[in-house]
């Protein structure tokens, strides 16, 4: 079977500017941070973002690498809640928003998993959420009667295709099988099965036998079929929370947005934490938890 | 425990407690501290069959106090919430930056869609929620800038959007609007925001102040009731023996 261990810097240098794609995970939620970061360190650009947005979203438009975004929400799950970086793109509007409800998202990435060009969906009717895609969003008539005789028109979630997906879980095997653990495994297999290209990063790398021990059988999430490379990145999901691995690390995260405040500042948590390899920047996030 | 001690914050959680009243055996999904108080209250006194989870992944099978633990009864991790919504068998009750007299609500961002003035989170569950199950609103602090004439962006769909001819729409119901000046429901003319009941010591004028538009049925609307001792008992010494209630409205 087929080895499937990448580094960082292999997994960005498949990825190309204009792409379309879906990064895992839920807010401040087992983001795929040092796959992230390892974009910020890239000249990929021009991206179309799918994503229930956190500071990945964040960190993406920090570097003005977000053409397009397609969200239910973003938010950073703990004070402040909005992320500075993305409500500056936005108010700046420096990229396109596809807003739209957290549940059509699911439906999207579910319809691409399937192949199918859209799903009904009742959410997104008498919203303004039609108004946020300028065209781009239909709706469907039920043929069969509704209830009352009258047929029902619903939204028709279109797929959202994905050309890669980047997620983060907590145990795999090199060649793809992997795990969540702790109590969600939010969304990341749908947008394994919503792309063409699908990496993932984990805490820790182990043999097959060892991966299926270490978790019940329903935590283990992708299948080879699913992946097609694995990074081995401890505390990858770094300033998100990731399951039993670790919590948030909420301090960094509150500097991650004083940071944003002023270019200055700005410019020197770039210098500290971005503009570095992910191994100086976990000893620099090591150095600021010790401070 | 004598009334003259009451709080206005505990009027309040007797209020979002009531948001529940006959809900049944639902996911009760309230959002911010004040409509959590409420919900384990109600779950605590008149509707034990409520599920309530952890905010995040768990079912409760007790009734913790605010920041408490509880044993466990089930799992609702996020993807498992979307098939909730789309069941029906929920009530939300949400926060809102905007509400209109038709129920609009906006919690997405204010100004214009694509270029907006301040970004917030985007329209969330909103739009789902609305069209889908009892849906209520919580306001801490009812002020002008949230009882709008128009929100900017729609995020939860109130009465004027519903579509007669298209029956998706079936299951929009705005149940409550609580604030910290009183009850409100969207019975009034036209689906329009109507008072049930000021809280003790909110007059008339004090509600109109701090509204944009007319509020039907406002100098006809009653007192909302006080807690009983019991329901005391249960904020003050079980539920919310912290205070968190006076964060969002002191007293």
């Amino acid at each position: 079977m087929r080895d499937k261990r990448m580094s960082l810097e292999d997994v960005v240098g498949e990825l190309r500017s204009g792409m379309t794609i879906g990064i895992g995970g839920w807010g401040s939620r087992r983001k795929p941070m040092a796959l992230v970061r390892a974009l910020l360190r890239s000249d990929v650009t021009d991206l179309t973002v799918v994503s229930y947005g956190g500071p990945d979203l964040g960190l993406l438009c920090s570097a003005g690498k977000v053409r397009k975004a397609y969200y239910g929400f973003v938010s950073l799950d703990s004070a402040p809640f909005y992320d500075p970086w993305f409500a500056k793109a936005r108010t700046s509007g420096a990229l396109i928003a596809r807003e739209m409800d957290e549940g059509m998202l699911k439906c999207g990435l579910e319809a691409a998993a399937a192949r199918l060009p859209f799903l009904p969906i009742r959410a997104g009717l008498g919203s303004d959420v039609p108004n946020f895609w300028e065209g781009e969003l239909r709706t469907v008539t039920s043929p069969y009667p509704g209830p009352d005789g009258r047929p029902e028109t619903l939204t028709a979630m279109p797929a959202l295709n994905l050309d890669a997906a980047l997620v983060h879980l907590s145990i795999g095997d090199k060649h793809g099988n992997a795990a969540y653990t702790g109590v969600d495994p939010y969304f990341d297999d749908l947008y394994c099965l919503a792309a063409e290209r699908r990496y993932l990063s984990v805490e820790r790398i182990v043999d097959t036998e060892e991966l299926v021990k270490a978790v019940p059988l329903q935590s283990l999430l992708l299948n080879r079929m699913m992946v097609d490379g694995v990074v081995e990145a401890p505390g990858g999901a770094h300033f998100t929370l990731a399951g039993d691995d670790y919590r948030r690390d909420e301090k960094f995260q509150r500097h991650y947005v004083e940071a944003a405040k002023t270019p200055e500042s700005w410019q020197e948590f770039v210098d500290t934490y971005l503009a570095v390899s992910e191994d100086e920047y976990q000893a620099a996030v090591r150095k600021f938890q010790e401070a | 425990m004598s009334t003259d001690t009451i709080t206005r914050a505990e009027v309040c959680a007797v209020a979002c407690a009531e948001i529940f009243a006959g809900a049944g055996e639902i996911m009760a999904s309230p959002m911010t501290p004040m409509s959590t108080l409420g919900a384990r209250l109600a779950k605590l006194t008149t509707e034990p069959d409520l599920l309530l989870s952890d905010g995040e992944a768990l079912y409760l099978a007790e009734t913790p106090p605010l920041g408490g633990k509880s044993p466990v009864e089930g799992w609702i991790p996020f993807r498992r919430v979307f098939d909730v919504v789309a069941s029906g068998r929920r009530h939300v009750v949400m926060g809102a930056n905007q509400i209109d007299r038709y129920g609009n609500q906006n919690l997405s961002a204010f100004g214009p869609l694509q270029q907006p003035t301040r970004q917030m989170f985007g329209v969330r569950g909103a739009p789902g929620n609305t069209l889908n199950h009892p849906t209520s609103y919580w306001v801490a602090r009812h002020t002008k800038r949230v009882f709008v004439d128009r929100v900017d962006i729609v995020s939860g769909v109130g009465y004027d959007k519903v579509d007669p001819d298209n029956p998706a729409f079936r299951f929009l119901h705005l149940h409550r609007v609580v604030t910290n000046l009183g009850v409100f429901d969207f019975e009034g003319p036209g689906h329009t925001m109507r008072a049930r009941s000021l809280h003790p010591g909110v007059t008339t004028e004090e509600v109109a102040e701090n509204t944009s538009f007319e509020i039907a049925g406002l100098a006809e609307a009653g007192e909302s009731r006080l807690p009983t001792a019991e329901e005391l008992r249960i904020i003050r010494d079980v539920l919310d023996p912290k205070k968190i209630r006076e964060s969002e409205v002191p007293s």
